[in-house]
């Protein structure tokens, strides 16, 4: 559905962005086409690895069954999961993602620290949809 | 900036969940526009509508849908979108066309009928719009926005769930006095503290509903208000419609990231904090000359963060501003005495004419038991999805 906003496995998963060439300005998701810094005459858009740990700005959960285009079975019972707005001290921006499974609002605190890990969006007979969860640093996967 | 249009007429059809389409809405609020300025349809020599939806299309019809319905009489037409800014950008394009001379008399017009439940994008599957891909990857909805904000305040402000909740008591006790307002009964801040969690902090009597509904202004040269025998109208006195500066480092929605501030240091003013102050320079008046304010209270705990935003209070003291009591009537600065969207729900191509209208009731002394004593000077605030800011001084 989206292509090159992730990569590697375990300790080595990233989150994919580009970097500008000539004002080093960061974009996610990914900004292939044009650097959007309004005093920059743009350069090469460079694919960069973003940090793999960030502090917790903000979080929040979502108690009711999202709409389409998320896509959900909705023979199941609506699981609620946690959203977590993560800050990279290097990029200086702020990334949003969905919680690991399990980790709950309960379980976060605005200055936390989180690391980013592999996750499954949701799969279906042909396919597993894969995504990027924010997980708590200290806990088991 | 250019000098001033006057606000002839304003109108609106009541809001609710009526089940009837846009059109029979816009029209119904144009018509009483129309009748409040003491004007006939043919005498307007142009319409702007600010866009909906029609089953899936999107609606770049608006504008030609009410003229249509009202009946073809060969105005000058414009429709537009900006989502929940359009109505502003309606009336900002309208007094651009009155300030030129293009037209003496503009109808505005602003109508929706809401889908039910979360908004959400059209249909198929478009990874390069932004709203589409923060559903499809992260089903974040309007509500988790408004949750990460609420808990941003409340870890950064010392905010808590008791002034969420009074903004609500608040609001719905306004709304009780408007005949417009969809949602009529006094709510109590056990009522919010009862209602369930839709994204933690927030419950569901702290997020605005989805609502049909219609709003319309008549706006004119000053020279043909004093030509109709209106000596003192309301004035619009400043429009706002910026944009964010780059880098904003808020994550507004719908966007799953901020932009990185690693080249260009962020302004210290944030992006809200940047429509008011361009609506203020633009009328040469301040916060401090306010008499009342109408707020996009997408829910309870945003509120808070206008009254910051429009400089009614330092950062982080809306709160205490509100317990101070000073947004409420009677206070320094009353918000959203129209009940806000808390009483209204949203119909966006409406709401930002809706203020409007609000203040000009207010301007003129019309807003019966909701009136603000004496109402001199009065700001609308809104923002639209994708960066559309949203702002009206009106000044009588």
């Amino acid at each position: 559905m989206v292509m090159g906003w992730f990569a590697g496995d375990g300790d080595d998963f990233r989150l994919l962005g580009t970097r500008c060439s000539t004002c080093a300005s960061v974009f996610f998701p990914r900004e292939d086409v044009h650097c959007r810094h309004p005093g920059c005459a743009g350069g090469d858009l460079q694919e960069v690895a973003l940090s793999r740990r960030g502090r917790i700005w903000s979080y929040t959960d979502s108690r009711y069954r999202p709409p389409s285009p998320y896509v959900t079975d909705s023979e199941l019972p609506w699981e609620p999961y946690a959203l977590i707005a993560v800050e990279l001290e290097s990029e200086r921006m702020v990334v949003l993602g969905q919680a690991a499974p399990g980790v709950t609002v309960a379980d976060l605190a605005v200055g936390m620290e989180v690391e980013v890990v592999p996750g499954v969006l949701h799969e279906d007979a042909e396919t597993i949809w894969t995504t990027w969860h924010w997980r708590p640093t200290g806990v088991a996967v | 900036m250019t000098g001033d249009v006057a606000v002839l007429g304003a109108g609106m059809h009541p809001w609710g969940k009526w089940g009837r389409g846009f059109v029979e809405y816009g029209v119904a609020a144009a018509r009483a526009a129309l009748a409040d300025a003491g004007l006939e349809w043919r005498q307007v020599g142009s319409i702007v509508g600010a866009d909906t939806v029609r089953g899936g299309y999107p609606g770049y019809v608006a504008g030609a849908t009410f003229a249509k319905a009202l009946g073809w009489q060969g105005a000058r037409v414009t429709s537009l979108y900006a989502a929940c800014a359009s109505g502003a950008q309606a009336i900002s394009t309208a007094r651009a066309q009155i300030l030129s001379g293009l037209a003496d008399v503009v109808l505005v017009v602003g109508a929706d009928a809401a889908p039910k439940g979360f908004f959400r994008p059209a249909g198929g599957d478009r990874p390069d719009d932004p709203d589409w891909l923060r559903f499809r990857v992260l089903g974040a909805t309007n509500p988790t926005y408004f949750g990460l904000y609420a808990r941003r305040r409340m870890a950064v402000h010392g905010d808590t769930l008791e002034d969420f909740a009074q903004v609500k008591v608040k609001n719905a006790a306004l709304g009780a006095l408007n005949a417009n307002a969809r949602y009529r009964k006094p709510v109590t801040a056990q009522e919010v503290a009862a209602s369930p969690v839709v994204a933690d902090p927030l419950r569901l009597l702290d997020i605005c509903a989805t609502s049909d509904g219609g709003a319309a202004l008549v706006l004119s040269s000053m020279e043909f208000a004093r030509r109709h025998g209106v000596a003192e109208p309301v004035r619009v006195r400043a429009v706002s419609t910026v944009t964010p500066r780059y880098p904003n480092p808020v994550l507004d929605l719908p966007d799953i990231a901020t932009d990185s501030a690693v080249a260009v240091k962020p302004a210290a003013e944030t992006f809200r904090a940047s429509i008011a102050r361009t609506a203020y320079e633009e009328a040469g008046i301040g916060a401090e000359d306010l008499s009342l304010a109408e707020v996009y209270d997408l829910s309870t705990a945003l509120e808070l963060q206008w009254y910051e935003d429009l400089g009614l209070c330092g950062e982080g003291e809306g709160a205490k501003l509100l317990r101070d009591g000073e947004t409420a009537p009677g206070g320094r600065i009353p918000v959203n005495m129209s009940g806000g969207l808390a009483s209204f729900g949203e119909a966006v191509p409406a709401q930002a004419v809706a203020q409007v209208c609000e203040v000009t009731w207010q301007l003129r002394g019309q807003a019966g038991d909701r009136q603000v004593a004496g109402a001199r000077v009065g700001i609308t605030a809104n923002q639209g999805l994708f960066g559309h800011g949203s702002a009206v001084i009106a000044v009588r």
